[in-house]
């Protein structure tokens, strides 16, 4: 059963808002570089934490090195009354499914969501590592750039793409990304000029690699008649979907991803124009491989905010592509969109999101 | 040879890991500890409600706006709850039995751990007026390693009534 079969309560994304992404932000602690991103996605719309009834966020302790800090980061909303909360250890965009889940059920019809993520306070290859099979991976070391390589190496042996198609998306995002003022890494620079770069692990330069990013950001999802309170034109999940794919590397194709196209059947992205595509896929040629399983045409803009080669914070970056394809249909410039997020080594876990405009 | 499926199930496997990781304190929480570093305890003010928080980490838990005023604390406070460690456990630096108390210093709405010592484990008392000892200050760094202890400076106890709403 599709998601446009299924009896769906219609929610929107009311507010959203995003701190500056930057390579390393060690001025402000978690709950200084949250508290900033909260004010401005309650006061977009003039409301305050007393009107959502709800509360989700994703984090990692990895990232942070200490334990809890999804805890401490509620600081920055003031749980008082007590209010409720939810976490998952995941990109924010999954914390905004869990969020969505619950204004299905009725009882509330607000929920506030964010994410933070602090990739610069570690080695953030080490870190990821830590995300594979303990027992047989994860003693390797094998970092994430040597994953996606393989993953990319794959690609390119497939026949499916080129080293020059990698640049090309590197080059389109960061000339996208000179106007996002968020955004980290944004340069008008030619795909000839990139593919000069060295290579870091070979078939990736430099440029096909995310930044390291700090960065946070937050939703406000309303439910009712609060959705057209706080908006005048409401941005509606129309389809929402995650899968996700066996951990071991070994037993996926590499050069596809099954979990996206399963997720975006069920969000039913098919089922109408798509005019815009916020895709996280942090190495370049990730974007190929997920377009392919959204089933988008070449008429679709593609991460025309940057996308993650010019921010990437990790557990943000997902909600973040939420985010942004939302305010590209609040604005006008377009009326259907798709979102997506993943999380895990090499596309394992997808989040599809179908957005749309009145 | 031996035969490896009659060697049993393998129960254990070592995979050492570590990570190093760098440590933002903050704004806020850097007045704290430059304080420390001054031999004094920094606290912040919430333009809300008007509590202060001592260390403050840059919010009001209570409202989620930030603590932006720097309040100068007393160096005196009052037990408000305490424990005796009779246990012994690995790394432990201080003879037992020691105390440790949850101190409200002078000036501020939460209390925070402290150490107390200059008194017999069995004379400690909630409501006990105790003032911080300070390292030299030569040795005076941004860290609650500046912090000695807490000891009776010997004001009366304080009255229940000024510290019931911080147990
Ligand atoms: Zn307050």
């Amino acid at each position: 059963m599709s998601a446009a079969e299924r009896t769906v309560r219609p929610v929107s994304i009311a507010s959203f808002a995003q701190s500056q992404n930057v390579r390393k932000d060690d001025e402000r602690n978690e709950v200084e570089g949250l508290m900033p991103v909260i004010a401005e996605v309650f006061g977009n719309i003039g409301i305050t934490k007393d009107d959502v009834g709800f509360i989700c966020s994703g984090s990692t302790d990895y990232l942070i090195g200490g334990p809890f800090s999804f805890v401490m980061a509620l600081d920055a909303v003031g749980v008082w009354p007590p209010k409720r909360e939810s976490h998952v250890e995941m990109d924010g965009a999954w914390a905004l499914y869990e969020a969505w889940v619950l204004l299905q059920e009725g009882e509330i019809d607000a929920a506030l969501v964010y994410s933070f993520g602090r990739s610069s306070l570690g080695d953030l290859n080490e870190i990821l590592t830590l995300q594979m099979d303990p027992y047989y991976e994860a003693p390797l070391w094998p970092d994430i750039v040597s994953l996606s390589a393989l993953q990319a190496r794959a690609l390119i042996d497939a026949g499916k793409a080129t080293e020059a198609d990698f640049a090309a998306i590197a080059s389109r995002s960061r000339r996208d990304a000179l106007s996002n003022p968020k955004a980290q890494v944004a340069k008008d620079v030619s795909p000839e000029v990139l593919l000069q770069d060295e290579y870091v692990v070979a078939p990736l330069r430099r440029h096909a690699l995310p930044p390291i990013t700090d960065g946070a950001a937050a939703i406000v999802l309303a439910a009712g008649d609060k959705a057209r309170e706080w908006s005048d034109r409401p941005v509606w999940i129309t389809g929402f979907d995650h899968r996700m794919e066996t951990h071991s590397l070994g037993a996926r194709d590499l050069t596809s991803s099954p979990s996206t196209a399963k997720a975006a059947e069920m969000a039913g992205v098919a089922s109408g124009k798509v005019d815009v595509a916020e895709i996280h896929a942090p190495f370049a040629h990730q974007e190929i491989i997920v377009a392919e399983a959204l089933g988008l045409d070449d008429s679709v803009v593609i991460n025309p905010s940057g996308g993650p080669l010019a921010a990437n914070p990790l557990m943000s970056a997902g909600l973040i592509r939420i985010g942004e394809a939302a305010e590209r249909i609040r604005s006008g410039k377009a009326d259907r969109a798709v979102a997506h997020a993943t999380s895990g080594p090499c596309l394992q876990q997808n989040l599809v999101c179908v957005l749309e405009g009145e | 040879m031996a035969d490896e499926t009659t060697a049993g199930p393998v129960t254990t496997l070592a995979t050492p890991i570590r990570l190093d990781f760098d440590f933002t304190p903050g704004v806020a929480q850097s007045r704290f500890l430059r304080g420390l570093e001054q031999g004094k305890f920094m606290g912040q003010r919430c333009p809300s409600c008007g509590k202060v928080y001592v260390p403050s980490r840059g919010s009001c838990p209570t409202d989620g706006v930030p603590t932006t005023e720097d309040v100068l604390l007393s160096n005196v406070g009052t037990v408000t709850t305490y424990c005796v460690v009779n246990v012994p456990f690995a790394g432990q630096s201080i003879e037992i039995p020691y105390i440790c108390a949850q101190v409200l210093l002078d000036g501020a709405n939460v209390s925070f751990m402290g150490l107390i010592q200059e008194i017999p484990a069995d004379q400690i008392r909630m409501g006990m007026r105790v003032e911080a000892v300070w390292v030299d200050e030569s040795e005076l760094t941004p860290s609650l390693a500046s912090v000695r202890y807490f000891r009776p400076n010997g004001e009366t106890d304080a009255d229940y009534e000024t510290y019931k709403e911080y147990l």
